[in-house]
């Protein structure tokens, strides 16, 4: 079992025919995902690298069924590229661009909230179900089928922590990087929400960052509604206050988004909170009794 | 992107919002031909990108042109201190000189990003003049919040009830409800990440304008608005950010002495974390991105070493889109043009990294491989102590 992704998502990609696009489509399908082929505008009727190549994500989705769409088109015209894949129906939508204009984001958030489609990211590595479906850029070979299940809004920090899981003969059912910046589609509460009704994951890793609200926010509905141990991380305990992290939402503003007090928030609520990044794989271990 | 106070006035001018009649001066003769200009009383306000300047004695009030000259003497060249700058100061290079009025009342009008609602708000307040963050951590029902639609933006309703709420009424309403709209509409143009009016006054004589004004912008937008580009200040920035920031690398200068290259935000914060549990201080934060290439890895490496409190390296690298291979490259390149006089720690995982360790073990260079990243953070730490590691 899993959330978001497996062997029946039929991954669409816009912004195929660039660099980024190009390559990890194709480490995607190496994976096993069923990638029907990529949208680029203007280079409809084509193909790239071996994948079919269309005008709009509309036609990928008449033709081929295409029910998530994965987005590596450059940050200037990343968030129309959302717009266009929730206007075509297409239920999961990661977005993996990063850069994208702020208010840009509000719209596209505001516009996806009118239809039926999820937004994962922007700025996020996508989600992996291992042995099933890698949607994202995250290394597949670090990763071993399993019950616990991670999100993150950091990309590498999320390697990291699959790569103690990993080690430790520890799988994970899926993961989830909701992304970094200030404005994303899926927040923590809806990924623990699904971590949470998903009979196949029996704990859930939880790595989070300075900056905003999102894990206190996920630190209430863990306290009223999660059934299932919840391990927890704060990057960014050194972070000195006003400096932007390198993420765009990774910032503490006006004194608010410490480290400590989204640890202390995740502490109260029952989460096993870990100081040290060397000590997740451990503390999962420890808690589900591996 | 921040900017100065003189050009944040001119902005707003521009978009049509109400700021004192002045203008920007960069020797004590120009701010005085300015003073005479205005005629009357004027302030003479350094322009630094840091707050508090009025107590550390850059904002002097002048009665005449040849005091305005005066006063732009003592401040111009000073090395302005205050709570907001690093403590050696910032150097004023250019002062704005600008009508000085009687203030009667000192309000408070804010925009930015609620996260939380994932849109804009535009916050308003009766105690203008003092520290926000005081007012709203200490009587939060003092601020007033207007979430702005996401598709639609203001609406006229909403600013009319944030002026109605700071008590303005007649003439001073018909003055702030489009002062409010205009604010919006330059925060949106402009794609400002916040715009601060502290304070918004009204004046003895009934009129309503921005006495000061802070705008910020979003870096990711900066390629649609060159103009705004063009206002960065190079001098109120750390020489080596801005050197970092043209090779697309994210650096952060901090107090410490183990420098850290890192690849993704997340695990450079992660980093700094483990290296202060191993009883160190982070020297910076150093992202060099998830696609670094060699070339991007000689400049990270050759910008952390030219830190001269720097006195051990450690590289933490998770290789995904990066990888190892293209790693070791840039490492080996950096240290045979710069040479390697500071002792280096690596951690490497992920994509290609037996083929990377290789590389490096091959380049009989002296570096010390960590077998995880709470080994690697201790031996980075005693290194950077003098000890072996």
């Amino acid at each position: 079992m899993s959330v978001l992704v497996d062997r029946s998502t039929r991954v669409v990609v816009q912004g195929i025919t660039g660099r980024e696009g190009a390559f990890h489509a194709a480490r995607c399908k190496e994976y096993g995902t069923q990638v029907v082929g990529g949208v680029t505008p203007g280079k409809g009727g084509s193909t790239h690298e071996g994948f079919a190549v269309w005008n709009t994500v509309a036609e990928a989705v008449a033709t081929e069924g295409a029910n998530c769409a994965l987005i590596f088109v450059p940050p200037a015209a990343a968030a129309d590229a959302i717009m266009e894949a929730a206007a075509a129906g297409v239920p999961l939508v990661i977005c993996i661009t990063e850069g994208i204009p702020v208010a840009d984001m509000v719209r596209a958030k505001h516009f996806v909230g009118g239809t039926k489609s999820r937004l994962i990211g922007p700025n996020c590595p996508g989600v992996i179900t291992p042995g099933q479906a890698k949607v994202g850029i995250m290394p597949g070979h670090i990763h071993k089928a399993g019950d616990v299940g991670v999100l993150s809004r950091s990309g590498t920090l999320t390697y990291e922590v699959v790569g103690q899981l990993s080690a430790r003969d520890i799988g994970q059912s899926s993961c989830v990087g909701i992304g970094g910046d200030p404005v994303n589609g899926t927040s923590f509460v809806d990924v623990l929400r699904l971590f949470n009704d998903d009979p196949g994951t029996r704990a859930i890793m939880m790595i989070g960052e300075i900056g905003g609200t999102a894990e206190e926010e996920a630190a209430a509905f863990i306290k009223s509604s999660v059934k299932k141990p919840v391990v927890g991380f704060i990057c960014g305990q050194t972070a000195p206050p006003g400096r932007r992290m390198g993420h765009a939402g990774a910032i503490i503003a006006g004194g608010k988004g410490t480290a400590a007090e989204k640890m202390k928030a995740l502490q109260d609520s029952g989460v096993t909170v870990v100081k040290s990044p060397a000590d997740m794989g451990a503390t999962v271990a420890t808690v589900i009794g591996k | 992107m921040k900017i100065h106070e003189y050009q944040a006035k001119a902005l707003l001018r521009e978009f049509g919002v109400a700021v004192p009649r002045g203008d920007v001066a960069d020797t004590p003769a120009a701010a005085r031909e300015i003073a005479q200009r205005l005629g009357g009383k004027v302030v003479v306000k350094a322009q630094v990108h840091a707050g508090g300047r009025g107590k550390g004695g850059g904002i002097k009030l002048a009665d005449t042109p040849s005091a305005a000259e005066q006063a732009a003497g003592q401040i111009l060249g000073m090395m302005l201190k205050t709570p907001q700058t690093p403590p050696e100061g910032i150097k004023v290079r250019k002062v704005l000189v600008e009508e000085a009025s009687a203030i009667e009342r000192e309000l408070y009008l804010s925009i930015t990003l609620d996260r939380a609602r994932s849109t804009h708000v535009v916050m308003a307040s009766q105690a203008g003049g003092m520290d926000i963050e005081e007012v709203a951590a200490k009587t939060p029902d003092r601020i007033l919040r207007e979430w702005t639609h996401p598709g639609l933006g203001l609406g006229d309703f909403q600013a009319r009830r944030l002026a109605f709420g700071l008590g303005l009424a007649g003439d001073q309403l018909k003055q702030a409800v489009p002062l409010i709209r205009n604010l919006f509409a330059v925060y949106l143009a402009r794609d400002c990440s916040l715009v601060e009016i502290n304070p918004l006054v009204v004046t003895q004589d009934g009129r309503v304008f921005a006495l000061d004004a802070k705008l910020n912008f979003d870096d990711n937008a900066l390629y649609r608005h060159k103009e705004v580009a063009e206002l960065r200040d190079l001098h109120e920035e750390d020489p080596l950010d801005v050197e970092a920031s043209k090779y697309g690398l994210n650096y952060i200068k901090l107090d410490g002495n183990v420098g850290c290259m890192v690849n993704g935000a997340g695990l450079a914060m992660a980093t700094m974390d483990i290296v202060k549990l191993a009883g160190g201080e982070p020297a910076n934060f150093l992202d060099v991105g998830g696609g670094a290439s060699p070339e991007q890895i000689e400049n990270a490496f050759r910008i952390l070493s030219s830190d001269p409190s720097v006195k051990a390296v450690f590289i933490n690298v998770f290789g995904g889109i990066l990888r190892v291979d293209r790693l070791a490259e840039g490492i080996i390149g950096a240290v045979k043009k710069l040479g390697l006089t500071l002792p280096v720690v690596l951690r490497a995982e992920g994509t290609n990294v037996e083929q990377g360790k290789k590389m490096l073990a091959d380049s009989g260079l002296a570096l010390t491989m960590a077998s995880d990243m709470a080994d690697g953070a201790k031996k980075a730490v005693a290194f950077a102590k003098g000890q072996k590691a």
